[in-house]
């Protein structure tokens, strides 16, 4: 009794006495709407999982910045061979994976050949196809080949499709994900959160204020509001409904950011058969829309209108919206011209930018005399029908692949339907210029060749809404690409 | 008792069996493909075709089928396409959430319905009976995702006593129990609406039988007439409804743990019916109907305790 007494009071004592200042950890908690599936960005299409783990726990060789300006990362720099088809890639010196191996020219071999296989599933072939041959100069040197030149090499290696993996790890990344990353995997709850520690043997960890990451699932918009009103969560970079934004731009706790994606939102149109085979026809639709009432309407406001395919923050963006002003007398004109009388589907995906547009488009398509008969349809159904056996008139979808102007040039079987020899050779100069102004002019040209074409409606960019606790900083307002990195993230 | 028993397990194993295959059936003949979920619209066939085999859904759906009828039945339920991990793992793994809240929830509404039912049917007539019958009504009409809502809004957002959804897991006791005081709230609200009416009208039948009257003029106790004459026959009715609810409030899971972002086995399954997760769906539908069946075998049961006239139903 007595000897127990004295152990608790020394105890005690030596809590006062002994007890450092504890520094409170600094925890950043985002939310998410979408979960990830897998916790591997090379085997996943799934943009959640580049949104959390790319360029934070995996790096690869080049990264991005805001405005999708291509930055050295694990490669400090490369040199370029005069045909443009083969890059000397010179590696960053002491990086180590989060599982204490040293990061070398090795894995960087064995991340593409692995990509590369037959067997692969990486989402992102595309990134891969121009490779031949990658190979190991010395430790700290790669050197990859290619079989023709390929304009946006340095800018797709900086995806999270290409993140640098190791052999150790490669196959237990699913659910185990090992990288070089300035944050480690800590810990995955499904259905509700997934936290990331800060990689203290990280080559510059002194730079990341972070302590530990928390991304919270939530899906339903409502519980999100409540989750940021009552501070549960301190960001939501992709704030899932406009509508409620304006409370929080009202309440001075918080910052609202709306910044631009890579997601072009179109109406688009089964370019393979009647009526939409027809130029009129399609001219017609371009003339019936009202990008600035469907914005109003389905966006409250809160995106730019597109005429063409690309995103208006791009360097080589060129505004088509003037091309065909709406205009609900000439769209009927052409309509009759093109003899569109029968009823015409519109199949729409349940994502509140598509529903809420379908419905303002059905009435303006009725106001230029053409009955639209709208389904919204459940997203299985929709790939299935509208995707797989474009069994459909019109659609909406979002395109937020970068750099996805060569979506025209798939063929006719792609949904799209379309097929152009013309655009097919435009396209193939355009993917192999690495001149940057001859590709950006080249670029203008597709632009104004698909508004040309009218090949679909062109209705607005997809934003990006964020909204921030103030006191966030560091968030990229726009997104180029589907990560964000956020090492360079901080709270006051 | 022990016929009855073994008739119950074979319509408990024919159950599980039809609802397996109506899933499996169903899941298949739904539009859909996880491999493009997975891969995204823009991916290659190529790639696609790859992830069909390796995932093994290029076999023919009845062989798949078969094969993972054997292997549940040695206790795997397959791999989940989505996740990439068991679909016990995922069912284990959530399991104690939603095991957690359906029994609070059932417990809540337990305690209300009958609580507020016998407290209506004793002062029936009278302003607390018009009370408990206005407010029990306005609970059957609104729908649980609203009431959640504003909740949540009044007190999570506003007052800020209660976090506004999420789970910090079991291993706080005292967190996870804040966390799901909101959603067992929104969740029995609504069942215990019903159960107090239907305990309310059972108890008000019972109270105009004779033996009831007879009670009374022998000057028994108002307590004692109840506890001894009214409840217990006032009671079958009652289970048979509280046996309904665990259905209901088990489905009910679903659109809570969505509301409240709550990592349970509703919420997966919302998740994976989206995503044509097919042994995740197909896993999920056999657990939740196992737990449907054995509820109905547990009322079963309890007719015959409550009421040994009934007992000759359990042969």
């Amino acid at each position: 009794m007595t000897l127990s007494r004295v152990s608790f009071a020394a105890a005690l004592a030596s809590c006062t006495l002994f007890a450092a200042p504890v520094l409170a950890e600094t925890v950043l908690r985002i939310g998410f709407q979408q979960e990830p599936t897998v916790l591997d960005p090379t085997s996943d299409a799934t943009a959640s999982i580049d949104g959390m783990l790319a360029h934070n726990v995996y790096e690869s060789l080049t990264t991005v910045d805001e405005s999708g300006t291509v930055l050295p990362n694990l490669a400090t720099s490369w040199d370029i061979s005069e045909d443009g088809q083969s890059y000397t890639f010179h590696l960053v010196q002491g990086a180590t994976f989060h599982d204490g191996t040293a990061f070398d020219a090795d894995d960087v071999k064995f991340t593409f050949d692995r990509a590369m296989a037959e067997t692969s599933t990486n989402p992102s072939k595309g990134i891969w196809e121009p490779i031949d041959s990658v190979t190991v100069v010395d430790p700290n040197t790669v050197q990859i080949t290619l079989t023709r030149k390929d304009a946006f090499f340095l800018f797709n290696l900086a995806q999270g499709d290409a993140s640098i993996v190791a052999p150790e790890s490669a196959d237990t990344n699913a659910t185990a994900p090992i990288g070089t990353g300035p944050f480690k995997f800590d810990s995955w709850t499904r259905g509700d959160r997934l936290t990331l520690a800060k990689f203290t043997d990280y080559r510059d960890a002194d730079a990341v204020t972070l302590d530990s990451v928390q991304f919270r699932f939530i899906t339903d918009p409502a519980a999100a509001t409540a989750a940021l009103m009552a501070e549960e969560i301190d960001a939501f970079p992709g704030f899932p409904a406009p509508e409620l934004l304006e409370q929080f731009d009202a309440d001075p706790r918080f910052d609202v950011v709306v910044g631009s994606t890579e997601g072009e939102v179109i109406l688009a149109l089964n370019n393979s058969k009647p009526p939409f085979d027809s130029l009129a026809a399609r001219q017609a639709v371009s003339y019936a829309i009202d990008r600035d009432e469907i914005i109003e309407g389905a966006m409250y406001g809160k995106a730019v209108p597109i005429g063409s395919f690309y995103p208006p923050h791009g360097p080589a963006y060129v505004d088509m919206t003037g091309l065909y002003p709406h205009d609900t007398a000439k769209a009927a004109e052409l309509f009759k011209q093109a003899g569109v009388k029968q009823t015409i589907t519109l199949r729409v995906p349940p994502f509140k930018y598509a529903t809420r547009s379908g419905e303002i488009i059905q009435a303006e398509l009725a106001k230029a005399g053409v009955t639209v008969k709208l389904e919204n349809v459940e997203w299985g159904f929709w790939i299935d029908e509208v995707y797989k056996k474009k069994n459909y008139d019109m659609t909406i979808i979002a395109h937020t692949s970068p750099n996805d102007l060569g979506n025209f040039a798939r063929g006719k079987d792609y949904f799209y339907g379309y097929q152009s020899d013309d655009f097919d050779a435009l396209w193939a100069q355009i993917k192999t210029e690495t001149d940057m102004a001859k590709r950006t002019d080249l670029l203008k040209e597709a632009q104004s060749f698909i508004a040309q074409n009218a090949i679909h409606g062109f209705l607005f960019q997809l934003p990006k809404l964020g909204v921030y606790h103030s006191g966030v900083s560091g968030f990229w307002a726009a997104s180029p690409v589907l990560f964000q990195p956020l090492a360079g993230v901080h709270i006051q | 008792m022990l016929l009855f028993l073994i008739r119950r397990t074979i319509g408990f194993l024919a159950t599980i069996f039809a609802v397996s295959g109506i899933v499996f059936a169903v899941m298949n003949i739904l539009p859909g493909d996880p491999t493009i979920t997975i891969l995204g619209i823009d991916s290659t066939p190529e790639v696609r075709a790859t992830l069909r085999a390796e995932l093994g859904l290029d076999q023919p759906a009845w062989l798949r089928y078969l094969d993972w009828m054997g292997d549940a039945l040695r206790g795997d339920f397959g791999t989940s396409y989505f996740f990439r991990v068991p679909v016990s793992e995922l069912i284990v793994e959530r399991l104690p959430l939603t095991l957690s809240l359906a029994a609070l929830g059932m417990l809540a509404t337990v305690g209300l319905g009958v609580t507020f039912g016998i407290l209506a049917a004793a002062q029936h007539g009278r302003a607390g009976d018009w009370a408990i019958m206005v407010f029990s009504q306005l609970g059957i009409a609104i729908p649980a995702f609203w009431l959640s809502l504003l909740l949540v809004l009044l007190f999570a957002v506003n007052l800020r006593w209660l976090p506004p959804g999420g789970f910090p897991g079991w291993d706080e006791p005292l967190l996870a129990l804040r966390s799901l005081i909101l959603p067992t709230t929104a969740l029995a609200l609504v069942q215990s609406a019903v159960l107090a009416r239907v305990t309310r009208s059972s108890a008000l039948e019972v109270m105009r039988l004779d033996f009831v009257r007879t009670a009374r003029a022998t000057g028994l106790a108002p307590t004692r007439i109840w506890r001894q004459h009214i409840l217990p026959n006032a009671l079958v009715p009652i289970v048979t409804i509280i046996g309904m609810q665990v259905a209901g409030v088990v489905t009910g899971t679903i659109v809570i743990e969505n509301v409240f972002y709550l990592p349970g086995l509703g919420r997966l399954m919302f998740q994976s019916i989206a995503n044509r997760d097919l042994f995740t769906v197909q896993a999920l539908v056999v657990f939740f109907a196992a737990i449907v069946v054995t509820a109905n075998f547990l009322v079963d049961i309890a007719y015959a305790l409550i009421d040994p006239r009934l007992r000759s139903r359990l042969t």
